[in-house]
């Protein structure tokens, strides 16, 4: 199934991606095949992908490495980490072993060796996001690895031909004890253990741990340690390639053909780009809303529309980005175009009709796409705006309210805003403070999110109606909201359904 | 929508943010020079103090190279007007008394072989990291210096009160502003490689310290100093295999380790943090209890270290701190011992004899144990004692100095700012010997050059050969002659393979 709902580089630039299909398809006829589940990504991809593919690939990788770093950043343990990536792989980023006999095995390892190297491209640029790539990267492969089936683990590995050097007998006997004491294996035999040398610093977390034999600069690494010289090595190979990809990179044109969907995909990096789409607005439960409802679902608004709502309330008056964040949200949410009307003509007390309808209805007509161009017609207005997009856009001026109140807010504005609006548990504050000092914005918002539907969250947990996908990291203000009512209003008719019907073929693009 | 932007609504950038954040005042790159010529000039010490680091960087780059600077304090001495003569009365923070050390005494020469590991000049010396404190406590980041003779002239200009240094740069760090605006900034200013470096400090034993509080130091605590530097030296060598170590006495009551071996200096932050990690073993605050809990078998390295700390423990921990001689503390040994029946005996014991001695507190655990007052195994008991022994002997590292490619550390061969007794270096072959307290200070340095009446040969002699810093400044250059020697051949064997050894 090709997923359509997914937000894309701009159209314009898309044609230059020609250059980048001519780039992978310079073997087209070398379709690799993939003996192993498990990948070092040491050879680049020769065949011919589809546009489509090339885009989508990528995305679905970044989703996953964004998830991945999102458990980080709140201190999930490896166990919680493992089961709420299941879901999100399976999803994203399926990877099965030869052994579940699938059809799809070849596919699956395509998409993801392919969905490595076009993400290596575009996060090369810069040491940071180097350093991101890489760590998460490892993760992944530490988690896959763990995971796969043991006899094609075995495989995979005896194919990687990493030079290990191999301890003696002699060597064994001599050092014995010391080996047996380091790795705390009390009451084994040296003899019956493998054990490799290396240098120690292809194994830095198990000298950390003190869980190895360490002796002039060479570490003593026992059979079952494998697994973190494997991940080291991954770790080196990919750290070294793309060192070679940044020097690769700096001597392209800065106005190269590949940069925008490099520099695009790389922004995305910062936050997930989230797509807006019409499921959004397709709540079971939730019928068509009114103006009058407006004040009301506020309460299930994520703090960047209710700063604006609120605003809106206090000032009778929103400034123009705040305005069109507000409206495309508002649309986003299901206010029909007559009703978003009706709701700012209402809310600029102030205003005469004239001066309304003069300077202001045109605006939310055209937001909807009920006026414009061609183009802006077909499209439907413009795309309720997604949290990176809120995370990269200009801050605000004086008097201007727009954008995301966790980076646009001095901390102690935000606490109290968020005191406001009833989050009081002291601990949530304070992460929050470290969040937002850490530039993790998004990470911020979520953690409100989950404190503030802790209880709901628990309870479609236990029950199992919803699965780890359908509350993972949110990265769109409009998903805030959906998923927001949705645990507010459970058992009122919609339990479970949070993907708002049919997604898929049905679905539409609002672009 | 797009169409119709209204003037109130043109975007703004980040100066008028609607909602302020603390932003750090950031004045012209002049204010700089000001205050280097003031600091010339013997400043006022109530003058508030603003760390020059924060002015002078956007807001976030410096965060990511920390500087490892303590918090500057300040010095009462710099108030004073400076005396026009130097004599060993004169206090060492004299404006003077600086000047003739690093016009006189300061082996610039061999630090500069040291960073450089040659003698041609080259980057790994001119994209090295200086960081100056001046008199006034300004502190100045990212000095860098392409010759011994530059550093030198800026520092009798100058008179830090003392210097650190930081890693090797990809570029040079005065540049490094310029460098921000280029096109592929992340990467074109960041740093390459610094010597390994451990800290060790005596307040981190000031819970098992009884002789002394505070900065005083004598000799008995000292060897918790030279505890720390056998264990750690040994392991470093032993295990890690590395051979370039200089020990520094850090000038009041610790040492400093520079592992200088083109390895450790090449290796990243993780490979720091697991060396650091290795080395540690004392988990937890004050409040927190038993803080050795060893794994058995012991790792080799721990079964060493016990074997070289036990023989100290029965000296330095039982005679010399008596560590366990008041009720209070003797609680904690009791805390200490796993179990409840030897606990209750110990007790009793000690309550009709609240002062006993720490070594006969010690001997009491295993006389009780033997006439049957325990109920665990010995086994149990011999490793609750090791622990013991661990906790109170083995090295305490002030380890995030460690961990960072890009922590500063104080030079050696600079000069306290508080004892005025100069940062020398320790030799481990000797370190049972080391006297802190025998350290030459400044001002005696500078009274042994008068008073030197010995005859000059036909070469001319050099100022502090005339002291008693010779012998420290004769064993820094062996060590800088053994380090840049061993690598001479490295330097061939990559120019030989096509490799640009000087690349950065
Ligand atoms: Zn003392």
């Amino acid at each position: 199934m090709i997923r359509h709902d997914y937000s894309r580089v701009d159209p314009k630039r898309r044609a230059n991606l020609d250059y980048k299909k001519r780039q992978f398809a310079k073997a087209e006829f070398q379709q690799q095949n993939y003996n192993h589940r498990l990948n070092f990504y040491v050879l680049p991809p020769t065949a011919e992908i589809t546009l489509d593919e090339f885009e989508t690939w990528a995305i679905d990788r970044l989703k996953v490495l964004s998830e991945l770093e999102a458990c980080t950043f709140r201190n999930r343990s490896p166990e919680e980490t493992t089961e709420y990536m299941r879901g999100i792989l399976d999803k994203y980023l399926p990877l099965r072993s030869d052994s579940s006999r699938s059809q799809k095995l070849q596919e699956e390892r395509r998409k993801d060796h392919y969905s490595h190297f076009i993400l290596r491209l575009a996060f090369s640029s810069t040491e940071d996001l180097r350093r991101r790539f890489s760590r998460l990267e490892t993760m992944l492969f530490t988690l896959r690895f763990k995971d796969d089936d043991l006899r094609e683990r075995a495989d995979f590995v005896k194919s990687l031909e990493l030079e290990w050097e191999e301890v003696r007998e002699e060597e064994k006997r001599e050092l014995k004890e010391d080996l047996l004491a380091a790795s705390g294996m009390v009451g084994k035999k040296s003899e019956e253990q493998e054990w490799f040398k290396v240098d120690w610093e292809r194994v830095p977390e198990l000298v950390g741990q003190r869980r190895i034999l360490l002796k002039r600069g060479k570490a003593y690494v026992p059979q079952r340690e494998q697994m973190s010289l494997v991940v080291a090595e991954f770790t080196k190979k990919l750290d070294d390639a793309l060192e070679l990809t940044a020097r690769a990179l700096s001597e392209l044109d800065e106005d190269h053909r590949l940069s925008p969907i490099l520099t695009h995909l790389s922004q995305s990096f910062t936050t997930p780009d989230a797509p807006y789409s019409t499921s959004d607005a397709n709540i079971n439960g939730l019928s068509t809303i009114t103006h009058q409802q407006i004040d009301t679902l506020s309460q299930s608004f994520p703090l960047c529309m209710r700063n604006l709502h609120d605003t809106l309330r206090t000032t009778s008056h929103l400034k123009h980005y705040g305005r069109l964040q507000y409206t495309l949200f508002l649309k986003g949410i299901g206010l029909p175009l007559d009703e978003c009307i009706i709701f700012w003509r209402r809310s600029f007390k102030l205003l005469t009709d004239e001066k309304f309808n003069k300077e202001y209805k045109y605006n939310i007509r055209h937001a909807y796409g009920d006026v414009g161009g061609d183009a802006n017609r077909r499209g439907r207005g413009y795309t309720p705006y997604s949290c990176q997009k809120l995370l990269t856009e200009p801050l605000p001026g004086p008097g201007q309210t727009h954008g995301c109140p966790y980076r646009t807010f001095a901390p102690d504005n935000l606490v109290s805003v968020l005191q406001r609006v009833g989050v009081n548990d002291r601990e949530v504050l304070k992460t929050v403070r470290e969040d937002v000092g850490k530039q993790r914005y998004h990470v911020a918002c979520n953690r409100v999110f989950e404190w503030s539907h802790k209880r709901e969250i628990r309870k479609v947990k236990e029950d199992g109606s919803w699965g780890t996908s359908d509350l993972d990291t949110i990265v769109h203000p409009n998903t805030w909201f959906k998923r927001s009512w949705l645990l507010k209003h459970l058992g009122e008719g919609n339990v479970g359904v949070v993907d708002g019907g049919a997604v898929g073929q049905g679905e539409k693009v609002v672009e | 929508m797009p169409h119709s932007v209204t003037p109130e609504s043109t975007p703004t950038d980040d100066s008028s943010r609607t909602v302020s954040q603390v932003d750090t005042v950031k004045p012209d790159p002049e204010t700089q020079d000001v205050a280097m010529e003031d600091a010339l000039t013997p400043p006022e010490t109530d003058k508030p103090k603003v760390k020059l680091e924060d002015i002078f960087d956007d807001e976030d780059s410096d965060e990511e190279f920390p500087s490892s600077a303590p918090i500057a304090t300040s010095q009462d001495a710099f108030s004073q007007p400076p005396p026009i003569q130097i004599t060993s009365q004169s206090s060492f923070s004299d404006s003077n008394v600086m000047r003739a050390f690093y016009q006189r005494l300061f082996p610039f020469r061999p630090l500069f072989q040291w960073l450089n590991h040659s003698a041609t000049p080259s980057n790994d010396f001119a994209h090295r990291e200086f960081a100056f404190t001046l008199p006034n406590d300004a502190y100045l980041r990212y000095q860098a210096f392409p010759t011994a003779d530059l550093l030198r002239k800026r520092c009798i200009e100058m008179l830090p009160s003392r210097f650190e240094i930081g890693p090797v740069y990809s570029a040079n760090p005065q540049d490094r502003k310029s460098l921000k605006n280029t096109l592929k900034k992340a990467n074109a200013f960041r740093p390459l490689m610094k010597e390994l470096v451990f800290d060790i400090d005596m307040t981190d034993y000031d819970d098992i310290r009884t002789c002394c509080t505070g900065a005083s130091i004598c000799l008995k605590c000292w060897s918790f100093i030279t505890m720390a530097i056998k264990t750690i030296d040994i392991a470093l060598r032993e295990d890690f295999g590395f051979r370039h170590i200089l020990w520094v006495y850090s000038g009041r009551r610790g040492a400093h380790a520079w592992v200088c071996d083109k390895r450790a200096r090449q290796m990243d932050d993780q490979k720091r943090r697991s060396v650091a990690s290795y080395l540690e073993l004392l988990k937890g605050g004050d409040q927190s209890g038993k803080k050795v809990n060893a794994r058995r078998p012991l790792h080799p390295h721990l079964e060493r270290s016990l074997a070289i700390l036990k023989e100290h423990f029965q000296t330095s921990i039982l005679a010399e701190q008596d560590p366990w001689v008041t009720e209070e503390k003797a609680a904690h040994l009791l805390n200490l011992i796993p179990d409840p029946t030897l606990r209750s005996a110990l007790q009793k014991k000690w309550d009709s004899a609240p002062s006993r001695p720490s070594a006969n507190k010690w001997s009491d655990i295993d006389a009780l144990a033997k006439s049957g007052a325990l109920s665990k195994t010995p086994k149990e008991l011999l490793e609750a004692k090791q622990d013991i022994i661990l906790e109170y002997t083995y090295p305490r590292l002030d380890a995030e100095v460690s961990k960072k490619l890009n922590h500063l550390l104080k030079s050696p061969f600079v000069v306290h700012p508080g004892t005025g007794r100069v940062c020398v270096p320790i030799d481990t072959r000797n370190v049972e010997e080391f006297d802190p307290l025998g350290v030459p200070t400044v001002t005696q340095l500078l009274q042994e050059i008068d008073d030197w009446r010995g005859e000059e040969g036909e070469k001319k002699m050099q100022d502090w050969e005339k002291t008693s810093l010779k012998p420290y400044v004769d064993y820094f250059r062996r060590f800088v002659a053994a380090l840049v020697e061993e690598e001479k051949p490295t330097l061939k064997r990559e120019r030989e393979k096509g490799v640009d050894a000087m690349e950065f």
